[in-house]
């Protein structure tokens, strides 16, 4: 999108040379930004997933080598770790949508008589990033944890088992997820219902279509691009995400995710080559996925 | 749901309607009777309730108070979807994610009608479209826009057909050929048509009956050409053509005819084109049926003299050319002389008489004089000329 529309710009008659060291300079920064930290690291990071153990080294010692078997072995060994990440990421990407979509119609388009009830709203779903995520992750681990008014209180109605526990478990950790990207999930949501022209509506409703219909085939079509872009930046720091899956946080023994096998093998087990090729095959994976799920849904200008 | 395919047009009736919303009274009780298959053109200036009007047919309003049957049917307390009732939107409101052939199968398919596309394609063949069937609405023109809107509401057969001003936005060649096409259209599908309009001209050529609104009421409500010829109202008379108003007591009544006093002159109009015979009486004339004379004509029973007078602005308009007339004690006055080379061309200072058929006049219902001496579509040109006299006077003092 942008490359197309810097070449039109430079295409035109009057003084392409000039203009075009201009844009040129004016890229600059960002080409070496890229270059400099994105760039380096990644072809770092792709030598570092193949490297073997040195001979006769000690542990956390490495050599450069083309150990290809490097990425069967993290696929063998945490296979279910990566499933888990995709799993927690897709569950906690479609209960932030359920959430955050009649949020964001109310916000975008029943509150529009009141601009001020619309600004509140949007602030409130601002607020917590004034907070730190850790912060609110811990405060969530308080909450539900096994003293707390909200265990004791399901217990106390049968709801919940006696020796039952909320932290520690797959739905703390979905749960953790979900609430700490629904800010991400609702604001593009928001941009786009917040554009929708309700003549639209009015035309489905005059055209024998009942709310429902017209919802379905109006309104959720029309923001189709803000669901795209939402998935998008909840689905994928999702899956990478390693805080509200580990121990300290949400998190028990049996829901590591990617991110924590990651750091567990970069900063625990000293294992760089796993840590490394388990990241790239996170990067992998994604792109892949954003790249199918983008094409189906039809919105490729995003790309 | 609706019941189908309507077989042919229902009669729309809205009995004592009155629509609020916070702050004003948009409709005050309103009672309208549309024949089955008839043109029915709601005329009026903006903000005069007849959008609002259409809005309540559709359903996408709710009345305050009253009834509306379609066809005898009470839908006053039904949902639009349910309603046998399509609207041309004046945004047109196409969906703008389907293609051309998806928004008009778009009704066909909620009420499951077998063969949704080859009936849209019917339709996109009707308003000549059907080779754009597979373009997205805003890869068309406004006035092909116009035609998809219309082809998606029509491909329907709604008993009731509503359209809001749909031509508003089409240039003056287009909108023509917009409105002889729409006319055709409804008489080969023989629905009801209900047209919102604040264009009296394209009120005129469609309609074959005219209700013009005002304030969330109808003043006058019959065909064109009776509307024209005979206004009721001050406003009707203004909104609906141009008139020369003068107003004055009435001081003699004969069996056919009532006379009236307009600053010392005699003003005959017959009695049945008058709506009041006693007290003050506001007379009309449209401003094509006056004959302007360089010297005093022959007093007769047949006719109406006004002058002498000085023209005070001559615009040429290729049919016809437009003479204001400055008359002491009248006002100004407002003559179309048709440009058929034979009459006299007056230039301005010329002192000249007006004069018109009685049988030409009419008698308005209004109590009062109207306010402004001049009917208020030629505000701006009558404004910039006395603008122009006043300028030219200060400047002849100096």
């Amino acid at each position: 999108m942008a490359f197309t529309a810097f070449s039109t710009g430079t295409a035109t008659e009057q003084g392409p040379r000039k203009s075009s060291r201009i844009a040129l300079l004016l890229l600059l920064p960002g080409v070496l930004y890229l270059m400099l930290f994105f760039l380096v690291p990644l072809v770092s990071l792709v030598i570092t997933s193949l490297q073997a153990p040195l001979e006769l080294g000690d542990i956390g010692q490495y050599q450069a080598a083309f150990r290809w078997e490097n990425y069967a072995t993290v696929i063998g060994q945490y296979g279910e770790q990566i499933l888990r990440s995709f799993l927690y990421a897709l569950l906690a990407t479609i209960f932030a949508l359920l959430f955050s979509y009649p949020l964001a119609y109310f916000i975008g388009v029943k509150a529009r008589p009141w601009p001020l009830l619309q600004n509140l709203m949007l602030v409130l779903v601002i607020a917590p990033f004034f907070i730190s995520f850790l912060l609110r992750t811990l405060a969530w681990k308080q909450i539900l944890s096994d003293e707390s008014p909200i265990v004791t209180g399901l217990k106390a109605l049968s709801l919940l088992a006696p020796d039952a526990y909320i932290t520690g478990t797959p739905i703390a950790v979905v749960f953790g997820l979900t609430y700490n990207f629904i800010p991400f999930m609702t604001l593009p949501l928001y941009a786009a219902l917040e554009r929708l022209d309700t003549r639209y509506l009015e035309a489905g409703s005059d055209l024998y279509a009942k709310p429902f219909t017209t919802f379905r085939t109006v309104t959720l079509a029309l923001s189709m691009p803000g669901i795209v872009s939402g998935v998008l930046l909840t689905f994928i720091p999702a899956a990478g995400d390693y805080v509200n899956a580990s121990r300290q946080f949400l998190g028990g023994s049996g829901t590591a995710m990617m991110g924590n096998v990651i750091e567990s093998n970069f900063l625990v087990s000293l294992n760089y080559p796993a840590a490394a090729s388990l990241s790239i095959i996170l990067m992998a994976a994604i792109l892949v996925l954003v790249t199918a799920y983008v094409r189906r849904s039809g919105t490729e200008d995003l790309l | 749901m609706g019941q189908g395919f309507a077989e042919s047009g229902a009669d729309l009736e809205l009995v004592g309607i009155r629509k609020r919303f916070p702050g004003f009274t948009a409709i005050e009780d309103l009672n309208l009777s549309i024949p089955a298959g008839s043109f029915f053109a709601l005329l009026g200036p903006s903000g005069c309730g007849k959008t609002t009007t259409l809005r309540l047919v559709a359903g996408l309003e709710e009345v305050t108070e009253g009834r509306i049957l379609i066809g005898g049917k009470d839908v006053t307390a039904t949902k639009p979807y349910q309603r046998p009732v399509n609207t041309v939107f004046q945004s047109y409101a196409l969906f703008p994610h389907m293609s051309v052939l998806e928004n008009v199968a778009f009704g066909l398919r909620r009420r499951r009608i077998a063969d949704a596309t080859g009936k849209a394609h019917e339709a996109l063949r009707l308003v000549e479209l059907d080779h754009l069937a597979a373009r997205k609405p805003a890869q068309l023109s406004g006035g092909q826009q116009q035609r998809v809107a219309l082809a998606r509401a029509i491909v329907n057969r709604p008993a009731l057909l509503l359209l809001d001003e749909p031509l508003g936005a089409l240039d003056l060649k287009l909108r023509r050929q917009m409105q002889l096409e729409l006319k055709a259209v409804q008489e080969e599908v023989g629905l009801t048509f209900l047209h919102v309009t604040h264009d009296q001209e394209e009120a005129m050529t469609m309609a074959d009956t005219v209700a013009v609104m005002n304030k969330g009421r109808i003043e006058q409500l019959g065909a064109p050409s009776v509307l024209y010829e005979l206004p009721r109202t001050v406003f009707v008379a203004n909104f609906l053509g141009q008139s020369n108003l003068l107003s004055g007591p009435v001081i003699g009544t004969t069996a056919d005819s009532i006379s009236v006093d307009v600053e010392g002159t005699r003003i005959v109009v017959p009695r049945s084109r008058a709506h009041r015979h006693r007290g003050n009486v506001t007379v009309g004339v449209r401003p094509e049926k006056l004959v302007l004379g360089f010297g005093p004509p022959e007093e007769s029973a047949a006719s109406n003299i006004l002058g002498p007078g000085r023209v005070i602005d001559v615009s040429f308009s290729g049919v016809s050319t437009q003479y204001l007339v400055a008359i002491a004690g009248v006002g100004t006055i407002v003559v179309f002389a048709q440009n058929i080379g034979t009459g006299p061309v007056a230039s301005v200072g010329v002192e000249v008489w007006v004069s018109w058929r009685v049988e030409h006049g009419f008698g308005l219902e209004d109590e009062d004089a109207p306010a402004p001496k001049f009917p208020s579509d030629t505000d701006t040109a009558t404004i910039a000329v006395q603008k122009k006299r006043a300028l030219m006077s200060e400047f002849g003092d100096s």
